[in-house]
């Protein structure tokens, strides 16, 4: 079985986002960038089922500039087999990113796709859902466990009202939810070995991918501040001051 | 002018809360007309219940035994359909919508619109991105069908008392059968429900266990509150994860919101932004959860609650 992960950067989770003053975005000159926290899930989740030779190969793909070849690197040290680079300098909205994964889709036949359930950058929360749809496969987001079965995939999701569970056939779409694995971390040699695993680069632009209706950023602002409040100094103060917002 | 339809989320024949505020955001369109669609097996109670929410024109009841749960990728060709003549096509931003709405969005071949926090005109609107540390403004196409999901704390549920009409509708579409639902594990409660609550209480990774939980529990109690959690607090499996509050969790605005035991890490704040009154216990004084609090005390929860459930007697 081949499993295709979507692996994308985006700035790491720890970032105190600044957006800029002219409101044209937000800073990312000089911030660090990391894998999705989801998307190392998807990763994990994938090199997981191939430890217990339920798959046999993992490949990582991801959408983005050139100098993204080295994030790349980081799923190849992480354990995947093989990664593929779309490379392009536009920035990628779901329903682009869907349609390009579909490409690859078509070129590597996997029998699973696994993406995070979200990018934290765009929180948009689709492109795993777009490509289920444009590919006709079954869809199973939010995912908390995974088990593969006689060409089957039972999943487990989060959803708001608890754990659902579905049963879909293969190939299918998965989405990760935080409480699927914990990611491993990378060991030293495993960097060292992945220099040598293979990279191949394609061009955005040589796919044919069908451009969409984009949605236009036109205005960055910081969120509406939360102003500082009162300290209380114990329990009877705290009931008091409730008491006087009119809350109790 | 717009014609918006609004997807209904249920759940065991009865209209999920979020609807209510997916129309509020419907009506900031300032439409021609609001129609909800009704996906389900037997969709009669959900559909009069929908039919009562104000500004609403009809009500689209399509019954199908395929709708009896609600799988994305069956419901999706439907919705699909139903979007015809529809200027937008809007679902609330739950899990939910969530799942529903991009497969919408692709087979209609458009851009989605995820959670839509304010309306500045018909094809411009206000969302969060980076755990809602920055606010765009985004443009979609405005000759193309918006889909949309709601941030569902930006809306109030809209009034009762309208008088939609109901209409059966039949929807003819191939529906794929790769997909087998197998059940809900649902966590039971009498509690309030976390998305709708007026008063929320959370705990924390500080609250050491699922036994100490307890004290949570009887606090909220004590407030009518309903519960909610950091995601470490569900992580540790303290409580189920449907009660994780902030990015990955529920997306809250209570009148009241208590954080106790929670350092307000960025991802658990995005959650409770909206909230009316923040109040934070936690033994730290430095903690960032107390750069938001409106109300913050410093100290020792298993202290703390007890001396506070003696004086709300
Ligand atoms: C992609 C991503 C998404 C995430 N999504 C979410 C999300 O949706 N929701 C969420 O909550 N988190 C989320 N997180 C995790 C988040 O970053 C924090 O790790 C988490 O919120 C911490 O939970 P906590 O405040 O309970 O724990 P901690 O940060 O460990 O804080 C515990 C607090 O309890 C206090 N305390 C300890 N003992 C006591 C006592 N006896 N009395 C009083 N106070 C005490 C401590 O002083 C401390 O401030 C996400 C993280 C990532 C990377
Ligand atoms: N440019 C991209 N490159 C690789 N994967 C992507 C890209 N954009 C989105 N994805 C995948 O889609 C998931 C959901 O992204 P989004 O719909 O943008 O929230 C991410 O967690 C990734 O797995």
């Amino acid at each position: 079985m081949k499993i295709l992960v979507a692996y994308k950067r985006v700035v790491d989770f720890n970032v105190r986002i600044q957006v800029k003053p002219d409101g044209s975005g937000v800073v990312t000159e000089g911030v660090k960038l990391s894998a999705n926290p989801f998307d190392e899930i998807a990763l994990e989740e994938a090199l997981r089922l191939r430890d217990k030779e339920i798959a046999t190969e993992v490949v990582v793909a991801t959408i983005a500039p050139a100098d993204a070849a080295a994030h790349l690197r980081n799923g190849l040290a992480m354990g995947a087999n093989r990664a593929i680079h779309v490379v392009t300098d536009q920035p990628i909205q779901p329903l682009t990113a869907a349609r390009t994964l579909l490409k690859l889709v078509e070129k590597e036949s996997p029998d699973l796709v696994i993406l995070g359930k979200q990018a934290i950058d765009d929180d948009a929360n689709q492109t795993g859902q777009m490509l289920a749809t444009l590919w006709g496969r079954p869809q199973a987001t939010f995912a908390s466990k995974l088990e593969i079965a006689d060409g089957k995939a039972t999943v487990t999701r989060e959803v708001d009202a608890g754990l659902e569970t579905l049963e879909v056939d293969l190939p299918a779409v998965v989405t990760t939810d935080l409480r699927l694995n914990e990611p491993r971390f990378i060991k030293l040699p495993d960097i060292m070995k992945a220099k040598s695993k293979p990279m191949e680069t394609l061009q955005l632009a040589d796919l044919g991918v069908e451009s969409g209706d984009f949605l236009k950023t036109t205005h960055h602002a910081p969120p509406a501040k939360r102003s500082k409040g009162v300290m209380v100094k114990d329990a009877a103060e705290l009931i008091a001051a409730l008491k006087q917002k009119g809350l109790l | 002018m717009a014609k918006v339809l609004v997807i209904a989320e249920h759940l065991g024949g009865t209209l999920n809360a979020s609807t209510a505020r997916t129309v509020s955001a419907a009506q900031a369109l300032s439409p021609e007309s609001i129609d909800i669609a009704v996906l389900a097996a037997d969709p009669s109670a959900v559909a009069a219940e929908a039919a009562q929410i104000a500004g609403v024109a009809r009500v689209l009841a399509v019954a199908n035994a395929a709708n009896a749960q609600p799988v994305a990728q069956v419901l999706a060709p439907q919705v699909a359909k139903l979007a015809e003549g529809y200027s937008h096509v809007v679902l609330p931003s739950t899990t939910f919508g969530k799942d529903l709405a991009p497969c919408v969005a692709a087979l209609l071949g458009v851009a989605q619109v995820s959670d839509l926090m304010a309306v500045e005109g018909a094809h411009v609107f206000k969302r969060p991105i980076y755990a809602g540390n920055a606010i765009i403004t985004v443009e979609a196409p405005a000759d193309r069908t918006v889909v949309a999901t709601v941030r569902t704390a930006s809306w109030p549920e809209a009034a009762k008392g309208g008088g939609g009409a109901v209409e059966a509708v039949t929807v003819d579409a191939t529906l794929p059968t790769h997909t087998r639902y197998v059940g809900l594990a649902a966590g039971k409660s009498d509690r309030p429900d976390l998305q709708s609550a007026k008063r929320v209480v959370s705990g924390g990774r500080g609250v050491g266990s699922k036994e100490n939980f307890e004290t949570i529990y009887k606090f909220a109690d004590r407030l009518g509150a309903a519960v909610g959690a950091s995601r470490a607090a569900v992580d540790a499996g303290y409580v189920p994860n449907e009660l994780q509050v902030g990015q990955t969790g529920k997306i809250i605005a209570p009148e009241l919101y208590v954080a106790i035991g929670i350092s307000g890490a960025i991802q658990h704040l995005t959650g409770i932004k909206d909230a009316g009154t923040i109040v934070a216990i936690n033994k730290d004084g430095d903690a960032p959860i107390f750069e938001v609090a409106d109300i913050g005390l410093v100290g020792d929860l298993f202290t703390l609650l007890p001396e506070l459930e003696n004086q709300l007697q």
